[in-house]
């Protein structure tokens, strides 16, 4: 039985949040947060009763973010990305800052390197449910995720 | 490279866009909890009105509550306080006997047609009067049916509104009520009535 909307709205906010975060940054997070549960409200009668609700939510998060990305492609806005804090003496919040610099760089992967990577690392996904996620086989999914994170170690320095 | 970690956010960052979702969303059901001397009431409304009134300590609970009606009307499902306003304000006023008659439109999803004959003449009993099963069945012209009549009271979706505590056995004795004879004691006392000894 799929239980009550308001519960789905308290389980699944946080995974949500998290993964926009990753996947179109903090600013557009939360249109793209609004636009999740809106279509998820819509599909929501539809859905199995069986299904996996955090992959299921997480799959439409994944197209808003799609979306977000292609419509930035046609209207390019420029962005300042944070800079890299020096290497000594950092808070936690400098490591948060380093994070999203690492997910900006994540960001700039062509967009199946991106999604697979974040719905992988910031949706904590298996490769299996990537691959439901983006209609691929789970070994393009895998594939892409590794293409992804190879180059982000070609182009992201070490701290 | 470092690690790839989940980015860090605060949680009230997730809570504070659920609740600009919720507030913006058109649910099928807005729900919240009332209080009043009879007990939390959780209270349910669809566009077309008020579904559902329940003693929570009763149904087992919110989520209990909730899960019924996601199963039997629709899962899309959404605490709401301002939709269920003009509700509790009702209540707050009948429960400080400031008011004496309901003002809300009412959704008989949940109703058979027969429940629905007998909880809309059970509607009409005036605050502070009563009325037997024997009467409410004769009025919907199906006078043999009092026992019928005492099962589709023991099932109102919507007590206190739809005011089935005052539907007293014959004798005007007390007799039975959906929210345990406590509650229907309290109710009937709230309005003035005085009942026969069971």
């Amino acid at each position: 039985m799929i239980p009550p909307f308001q519960r789905f709205l308290d389980e699944q906010r946080e995974p949500v949040y998290r993964f926009l975060i990753a996947a179109v940054g903090r600013d557009a997070a939360d249109d793209c947060f609004q636009e999740t549960f809106i279509a998820a409200m819509n599909a929501y009668p539809r859905l199995r009763p069986d299904s996996n609700l955090r992959a299921w939510v997480l799959t439409i998060a994944g197209r808003k973010a799609t979306d977000h990305h292609r419509a930035r492609a046609r209207h390019p806005v420029p962005v300042a990305e944070p800079e890299p804090p020096p290497a000594t003496t950092r808070s936690p919040d400098e490591l948060a800052l380093d994070d999203d610099a690492l997910w900006a760089a994540v960001r700039a992967l062509p967009p199946k390197q991106r999604a697979a990577i974040t719905l992988r690392y910031a949706g904590d996904l298996s490769h299996r449910q990537v691959a439901e996620a983006l209609g691929c086989s789970e070994d393009a999914a895998r594939r892409s995720a590794h293409e992804g994170l190879k180059r982000l170690r070609q182009e992201v320095p070490v701290p | 490279m470092t690690t790839l970690r989940p980015p860090a956010f605060d949680p009230a960052d997730a809570a504070a866009a659920a609740r600009r979702f919720a507030a913006a969303a058109e649910p099928d059901i807005a729900y919240d909890v009332v209080d009043g001397p009879v007990g939390p009431l959780v209270v349910a409304i669809t566009p077309r009105g008020l579904l559902q009134v329940s003693y929570e300590e009763l149904r087992g609970g919110l989520d209990e509550i909730l899960g019924g009606l996601a199963a039997t009307v629709s899962p899309r499902i959404l605490e709401r306080r301002d939709v269920v306003e003009p509700v509790r304000r009702e209540l707050d006023e009948y429960f400080a006997g400031r008011r004496t008659r309901f003002d809300l439109p009412l959704d008989w999803t949940l109703t058979t047609p027969f429940q629905r004959d007998v909880l809309r003449a059970t509607a009409a009993i005036p605050f502070g009067e009563t009325r037997s099963y024997g009467q409410i069945a004769a009025q919907i012209g199906r006078p043999g049916a009092s026992r019928a009549t005492g099962t589709a009271l023991g099932r109102n979706p919507i007590p206190v509104i739809v005011p089935c505590h005052r539907i007293l056995r014959g004798g005007g004795v007390l007799g039975s009520y959906t929210g345990g004879v406590e509650r229907k004691r309290l109710l009937l006392d709230l309005e003035g009535v005085t009942t026969a000894r069971d």
